[in-house]
């Protein structure tokens, strides 16, 4: 049991609504460029300016995912990369100041045990999970294993969802909602979709959870663009490149530490 | 025919295994799709049209064959479906007719489709040919190498090939590739999947679209022998021509149905795609089935000397036809397959893919396990699902003719 964790999310969210900004969201993959360089990067992110943590579970077979945090989590994945190094990794952070969120692919879940799972993400201090392929008419296991653990649930709206799913997949969500703003893979985009306020605004009618916007923001201007209408922002292939394009990890730190702070000033621009 | 009726009645399940683990921004796609599926199935029109094009287009219904020398050395009386002898060379042909017959009712201009040996990559630009739609079809890099020739074959059908370089450059790669495309254009895209497995309603679409192997295999049978077999054998990879085969005998409870899967190297190996036999039950490719897996669920690559079968997981009917018992599943190693190649080539002058030598090789090794029960020599059925021309450089390469 891990009571403090299952209102983490909520209350980040809250603090953030409180100093009139959006929240500002992070991913990064666990074991990128290694287990403890990954630890070293989110701490580097969260102290930066992001309110939220996503952990990615780099995954054999990741369909949502575009080439950018492929070729990381492919990496991750060379490096040996396990379930284990994952719950390490969420309570290395999980002291650093947000909620963590694990963010992965079903089969992984279902694998190790979706209870045991839960209980031994709520051990590690870990606030939810993040399903990308798991929608809540498949998740009768993880509703219940969700509750029992106290743990947040966050599965994913699209633009194609209709109402009826839309109302169902809100409701079914603790923590906040994921906006998937555009149809397609994760990665930066030149223009933030226009499909995304439209989105959120009828996310918005159907629960009254926060409603945060990914697949797409760049840099700083994007967020606060996003920010404007957006509960949070989520940042994913951006955040990983910093990572990805550095000769070592001490520059890839340094550039991470700077988009954190642009976008974290972003999101309070709006 | 009530039983798969009811499997089917919770959104595609078949008991535990099936359903939708995709993406939200598919689920509008799937749902479209399955609306127009079943729109069509019970439109007279669609059918009249289906069936003309399966017997004036691709050359069914398929002979069923009775093979007498090779009956003669197995012991058995042996009868081929030559689903070889089809348009295309393979059963391929039935799925991708119906699903491109579906593309043009939803009004979509754009089909893509993934391909690991190369054979439904052929059939789905020759549909796409037919039906003037747009085509791309995703291959491992690994795979367009080892099948040059299918490569051409689809570019001259103007299908365009993009070679998959992520992950293991194999099927599944090409498969996630294919998926991200459609996540990303869904509006004008129809995904041709090649096997009957994937998210609902795949698993029973496409197996309603082969199901008339198994519908001409029990007539034929019935008007050559005035019976049914003892047994049907159908090679498994992702499954549709087995499930294809057996899902019109699934009723008959005389009849035996034996699904025989890629053994590679042997099971023990771990060089093997044997997904029933080898592996456990996960997620995969937007369903629940039976699929290679490390201790984290990552999927384990797997290996077959045929493409065709090389994939890691099964589709998902099997996987609950498997626990009913009703049908069995059993690996075939590719040394045993390659046997049996050999011999249906010089016995029946038949060179058959290596995916359906796997049956071949499994209903040899089956008959004295039947005559024994039965006490007389068994009749079996093997789906013949392809043919070997595609495979000529492999085998020769194997038999030490080319080097």
């Amino acid at each position: 049991m891990n009571p403090l964790a299952a209102v983490r999310t909520a209350v980040a969210f809250e603090k953030a609504r409180a100093a009139g900004r959006a929240a500002l969201v992070g991913y990064l993959p666990a074991g990128f460029p290694t287990v403890d360089g990954a630890t070293t990067a989110i701490r580097t992110m969260i102290d930066a300016g992001a309110d939220i943590v996503e952990v990615g579970f780099p995954y054999s077979d990741p369909v949502m995912d575009g080439p950018v945090i492929q070729r990381a989590t492919e990496a991750a994945l060379a490096g040996g990369i396990h379930l284990a190094d994952l719950m390490r990794t969420v309570e290395a952070v999980s002291t650093a100041g947000a909620p963590v969120l694990v963010m992965t692919y079903w089969n992984p879940v279902e694998r190790y045990g979706v209870a045991r799972f839960a209980r031994d993400l709520a051990n590690a201090g870990g606030a939810g999970l993040i399903t990308p392929d798991l929608i809540p008419d498949e998740a009768d296991e993880w509703l219940a294993a969700s509750d029992d653990h106290e743990l947040d649930r966050v599965f994913l709206v699209a633009p194609s969802s209709g109402q009826q799913r839309m109302a169902m997949t809100a409701q079914a969500c603790r923590g906040f909602v994921y906006a998937a703003s555009v149809m397609g893979v994760t990665g930066a985009r030149a223009t933030v979709s226009d499909a995304a306020p439209v989105l959120v605004e009828q996310v918005r009618s159907l629960c009254d959870q926060p409603v945060a916007v990914g697949l797409g923001v760049t840099n700083g201007e994007q967020a606060a663009q996003v920010a404007a209408y957006a509960d949070g922002v989520i940042v994913g292939s951006a955040l990983v490149r910093c990572l990805l394009d550095a000769p070592d990890l001490s520059s890839g730190l340094t550039a991470l530490g700077a988009l954190s702070r642009d976008l974290a000033a972003g999101v309070a621009a709006r | 025919m009530s039983a798969q009726g009811d499997w089917e009645h919770r959104l595609g399940h078949f008991g535990r295994y099936g359903g939708r683990f995709v993406p939200e921004a598919l689920i509008a796609a799937l749902d479209q799709l399955d609306e127009a599926y079943r729109k069509a199935s019970g439109d007279p029109a669609f059918t009249e049209e289906f069936g003309r094009l399966l017997r004036e287009y691709a050359n069914c219904p398929s002979p069923l064959y009775l093979a007498e020398r090779l009956s003669a050395r197995a012991g058995a009386r042996i009868l081929l479906k030559r689903e070889d002898l089809n348009h295309t060379g393979a059963h391929k042909v039935r799925n991708v007719l119906g699903q491109a017959l579906l593309t043009k009712r939803m009004g979509k201009p754009r089909i893509i489709a993934e391909t690991g040996a190369g054979q439904h990559g052929v059939a789905s630009a020759t549909a796409a040919a037919l039906f003037d739609l747009e085509c791309v079809v995703y291959m491992g890099e690994e795979d367009t190498r080892r099948q040059a020739l299918n490569v051409t074959r689809m570019e001259l059908l103007g299908a365009r090939v993009i070679s998959v370089t992520t992950g293991s450059r194999t099927l599944k790669d090409a498969i996630n590739e294919a998926l991200r495309d459609w996540v990303t254009n869904v509006d004008t895209t129809h995904y041709l999947l090649g096997t009957a497995a994937g998210p609902h309603p795949f698993p029973t679409m496409v197996r309603q679209f082969v199901s008339g192997i198994g519908v001409e295999a029990r007539q034929q049978c019935l008007a050559a022998i005035g019976g049914l077999p003892d047994a049907v054998c159908a090679c498994v990879g992702g499954g549709s021509n087995a499930i294809g085969a057996f899902h019109a005998f699934i009723p008959d409870p005389g009849v035996r149905l034996f699904g025989f899967e890629a053994g590679g190297e042997g099971v023990e190996t771990g060089r093997h795609a044997a997904s029933i036999t080898g592996g456990a039950v996960g997620v995969l490719h937007g369903a629940r089935t039976y699929l290679l897996q490390d201790a984290d669920g990552q999927t384990i690559e797997s290996h077959s000397i045929s493409a065709g079968l090389d994939y890691p997981a099964v589709g998902p009917e099997h996987a609950l036809l498997n626990d009913q018992g009703r049908a069995a599943y059993e690996p075939v190693t590719d040394a045993e397959a390659m046997e049996a190649f050999g011999l249906l080539c010089r016995t029946e002058g038949i060179i058959p893919a290596i995916e359906s030598s796997h049956a071949v090789a499994g209903a040899l090794r089956i008959v004295p396990r039947l005559a024994e029960e039965l006490g007389r020599e068994p009749t079996i059925v093997i789906c013949l699902s392809g043919r070997g021309d595609k495979d000529v450089d492999t085998a020769g390469r194997y038999f030490g003719m080319l080097s």
